[in-house]
């Protein structure tokens, strides 16, 4: 009897959680790590009294929120990358926002042309290399990295992350998929170890001598150059905006879209305003060393230090569509092994 | 569920003339367990009919047969890690006297405490080239390079298999000790008396058996293997699993992934049914003599040295060594850690698990005692589809959970709008009832594998004895076998504990709002290259994987002598 009692007590309890949904809240479902968001959402809640409920997940959101459906409890999805938030329009889950606020905010090439999505801050793609053995200006561009004179000495981490899979998206979009993949064969010849770890350890890489040239994104150097422990890693390495001189350096961004049964849409929008505002992109730009996406907000002073950047100006919708070709791609090239 | 055979308050039905088959409803009980419990996995299957993109041209092409070799190569090294570490340990600690016996009884288990991403990362910030080791050897031989020296690499194939075999061998370990005490040791004294050497008894004798039980802790061990997607992924170590996420995340394709799974998932059941294929004509049942204690060997000091280092390595690589360094970071970060949302992220681990093993032991203890009761065909099919869960990586498992509790959160939801016009939202999916629903999918496999093994060896003049004396199957259940298996079914619920706590990607798809476990804590941090600021709830995590660990142990050693 006690067992089936406290096997009771037990379910009982295990809906509890359920009682979080009140009015006057937002419900976010994020691909960005809880503890990157929290001192944006504080700030949000402190402005406007508006409470928000989080959930991180690398995988499986959209899912739960197209099965969710129109009972779903998000109103808004956060996510790192172009193509993340892509495929929740292609999936018909996210709603368009017609906003000012939003629009006078961010640059129209940072969001979906119907308001199916906005960016919230950019990310650069860069090349990093050796202060010791690569001389300044002997790498320039993406397609440089395939020049047989780095045989054995680039580091990357897997082809097929996604801030990977948008770098080769955007050379297929500039050069066609047949140039690219012998561009991507070329950059797979001259790694110098298997592609592993993440976008730091290839920073890292450099300083053991593991290998000269590296692909990284802006910020991982911005916050190493942060941190006691790794900063000797970073200061071993120069940082290259590739493409400067020409088309422009590859960006990404992090985002945020509307879903379609937000039950609290307009505290979502407001949440939307608030992340676009000043204040929430000063926040993204100090604490995580991002480029704002509001003009009217400078990066940090790391960041400004680094000095002015050329962003591509390649629609991200387009790199988003080349992705499912990029993935196939770094298959063939068996680029990972 | 159980709940109503267990409380045995069924109407003392006159039937003392023995009706030898008995009722249907612990077949019913059985069918309907298995018939929610599979949902998840049927929801997959259901997937894998309906990819956007047929993905096996390109798979075939490329990547797959890289998938295939090195999931079997991960997978035969953990089997050789896992059974040479756990049998020759759970041989020493049972038969042998040395020194350290009695706290390598238990301690063996440690590095069961330890989840395999955590000591990945462990070991990778020790062996890499910034770690201690290789500062040291460079400061040594006044190396100024990765060029100038050759050291081995950690995050490879072979780094992958020893750390997920030191952190599983304790499952051969536990299911081998228990089985080997459980041993009647006349058994062995008359082999012994026939002329065989101690040795030579252990592989005729003692290891057929413990098969059985050897054979669920390696099947375990497997899966887990095979569903193993932390530690991969951190190595670069292309398997199935990775080959799945690929599919999902990057081509977009949830059907293709869903095929995948279901490619392992066939995989497994094949493994299982040649296992039970190759013993099916076995039937044993031990008897054991309580009176008659096992009689440790005594040996000269050189060879209990060897015991003691046999035992200490494995313990010293995997609990040792992680706890340590996890422990001088959690030191180095404690006060950015200890606050309040540490402490509500442990009462989350503590309660999701708890209620998860205890549900899953009442199904588990459930569907065994049917298959018991009703040894056919069809309780046989019963019992294998029910543990099909522990075969499926956890975040397709969890899609799995989503499809059936939101299809019929939302039909309810139609319903009452429809007729009340009120909407009832989502009451199942997105709470902690989905995560412990999940958890129980994933982990019955755990505690019905174990109560069936432990079952067997009850010899069936116990239950005959006892339905004879007038004994409903239930009375018989709770009066007979589930005193006799207490230390099994203990062992079982602290098994699914530990394994819950350790849980990650399931729990990090399903759960509520603002909810975190321990797990999910460490895990946003460490995919963030950052795991030395969450290294407390990592070494919480470990500490709270040993207090079962300790219960596990004391009540298999003083259930050998009351029972």
């Amino acid at each position: 009897m006690r067992m089936k009692l406290a096997a009771t007590a037990a379910m009982a309890l295990s809906v509890m959680p359920l009682a979080a949904n009140a009015e006057g809240e937002v419900n976010i479902y994020s691909y960005r790590q809880a503890y990157l968001l929290e001192p944006l959402l504080d700030a949000f809640t402190e402005e406007t009294g508006i409470k928000t409920n989080v959930v991180f997940a690398k995988d499986g959101l959209a899912e739960r929120l197209e099965r969710e459906g129109r009972n779903s409890p998000a109103d808004l999805v956060m996510t790192t990358d172009i193509s993340r938030i892509n495929e929740l329009v292609e999936r018909d889950l996210v709603q368009a926002v017609d906003n000012d606020v939003l629009e006078q905010n961010i640059p129209a090439n940072l969001r979906h042309p119907d308001g199916k999505w906005f960016a919230l801050t950019t990310r650069a793609r860069l090349i990093f290399t050796s202060i010791d053995r690569v001389e300044e200006g002997e790498i320039t561009t993406y397609e440089d990295l395939a020049d047989p004179k780095w045989n054995d000495r680039i580091c990357t981490r897997s082809g097929k992350h996604p801030y990977n899979i948008a770098l080769i998206s955007s050379m297929i979009a500039h050069h066609g998929e047949e140039k690219t993949e012998e561009w991507l064969r070329g950059v797979k010849d001259n790694l110098a170890r298997k592609p592993q770890g993440g976008d730091r350890d290839q920073i890292k890489a450099i300083a053991e001598g593991v290998c000269d040239v590296a692909i990284g994104n802006s910020y991982y150097y911005g916050n190493m150059l942060a941190d006691d422990n790794q900063r000797p890693a970073a200061e071993a390495v120069r940082l290259v905006f590739p493409n400067a001189g020409d088309r422009g350096t590859h960006i990404n961004i992090s985002g945020a879209a509307l879903t379609k049964s937000a039950p609290n849409q307009q505290e979502a929008i407001k949440l939307l305003e608030f992340l676009s505002r000043e204040k929430a992109q000063q926040i993204y730009a100090e604490a995580n060393t991002e480029y704002p996406a509001n003009p009217a907000v400078k990066p940090s002073g790391i960041v400004a230090e680094w000095g002015e950047i050329n962003p591509d100006s390649l629609s991200l919708q387009e790199i988003a569509e080349n992705r499912n070709a990029a993935v196939k791609m770094v298959d063939r090239v068996d680029y990972d092994n | 569920m159980a709940q109503v055979a267990l409380t045995g308050n069924e109407p003392r039905v006159e039937q003392p003339t023995l009706t030898r088959r008995p009722s249907k409803r612990w077949y019913i009980a059985a069918a309907l367990i298995t018939a929610i419990v599979a949902l998840p996995v049927l929801s997959v299957l259901y997937l894998a009919l309906f990819p956007d993109e047929n993905i096996w041209p390109h798979l075939l092409e490329t990547t797959l047969p890289r998938y295939l070799i090195t999931t079997l190569q991960l997978m035969a090294g953990v089997a050789i890690i896992t059974l040479g570490i756990g049998l020759a340990t759970a041989w020493a600690v049972t038969m042998c006297e040395f020194p350290g016996r009695k706290f390598f009884e238990w301690a063996m288990l440690l590095p069961f405490a330890v989840p395999a991403y955590v000591i990945a990362y462990v070991y990778t910030s020790l062996l890499d080239y910034a770690g201690p080791v290789q500062k040291a050897l460079r400061e040594w031989f006044g190396w100024s390079s990765a060029r100038d020296y050759w050291f081995p690499e950690i995050r490879s194939l072979e780094g992958a298999t020893l750390m997920i075999g030191l952190v599983l061998y304790p499952y051969v370990y536990l299911l081998a000790r228990a089985a080997f005490l459980e041993q009647s040791p006349s058994l062995f004294s008359v082999s012994r008396s026939l002329g065989h050497s101690a040795l030579s008894t252990f592989f005729r004798v003692v290891l057929p058996i413990a098969r059985p039980a050897i054979a669920v802790g390696l099947s375990l061990v497997l899966m887990e293997t095979l569903n193993d997607f932390g530690t991969v992924d951190f190595f670069a170590v292309q398997t199935l699993t990775a080959g799945l996420f690929d599919t999902w995340m990057n081509l977009g394709n949830l059907g293709g992934a869903a095929q995948i799974a279901t490619t392992m998932l066939a995989f497994v059941v094949i493994l299982v049914t040649l296992e039970r294929y190759s013993r099916r004509r076995q039937e044993q049942f031990a008897a054991r003599d309580n009176r008659d204690p096992i009689r440790r060997f005594t040996m000269s000091f050189p060879r209990q040295m060897v015991c003691v280092v046999v035992c200490a390595i494995p313990v010293v690589l995997g609990f040792v060594v992680p706890a340590l360094t996890l422990g001088t970071y959690a030191l180095e970060y404690f006060e950015e850690s200890w606050n309040n949302e540490f402490f509500r992220n442990t009462i989350n681990s503590l309660f999701l698990s708890g209620t998860a093993a205890l549900t899953t032991l009442l199904v588990g203890i459930t569907l065994a005692y049917s298959r018991r009761l009703h040894n056919t065909r069809g309780m046989q099919v019963l019992m294998r589809l029910s543990s099909l869960g522990y075969a499926m990586p956890g975040a397709v498992l969890a899609v799995g959970v989503i499809i059936p509790l939101a299809g019929f959160d939302n039909w309810l939801d139609s319903l009452m709008r429809d007729y009340f016009n009120v909407s009832t939202g989502l009451l199942l999916s997105g709470t902690a009832f989905a995560m412990v629903f999940a958890y129980t999918v994933r982990f019955l496999a755990v505690s019905a594998g174990s109560v069936e093994s432990a079952l067997q060896k009850i010899t069936p003049s116990m239950d005959m004895a006892s339905r004879s004396l007038g004994h409903t199957p239930g009375q018989t259940l709770a009066r007979i076998h589930l005193p006799m298996l207490r230390g099994t079914l203990l062992t079982a619920a602290l098994v699914v504990f530990v394994d819950c706590m350790k849980e990650l990607p399931a729990t990090l798809i399903l759960r509520p709002f603002n909810f975190d476990t321990l797990a999910t804590y460490v895990y946003q941090f460490a995919s963030d290259e950052k795991l030395a600021h969450s290294a407390l709830p990592a070494l919480i995590i470990v500490l709270a994987g040993i207090i079962p660990i300790i219960l596990m142990s004391r009540s298999i050693a003083s259930s050998r002598t009351f029972t």
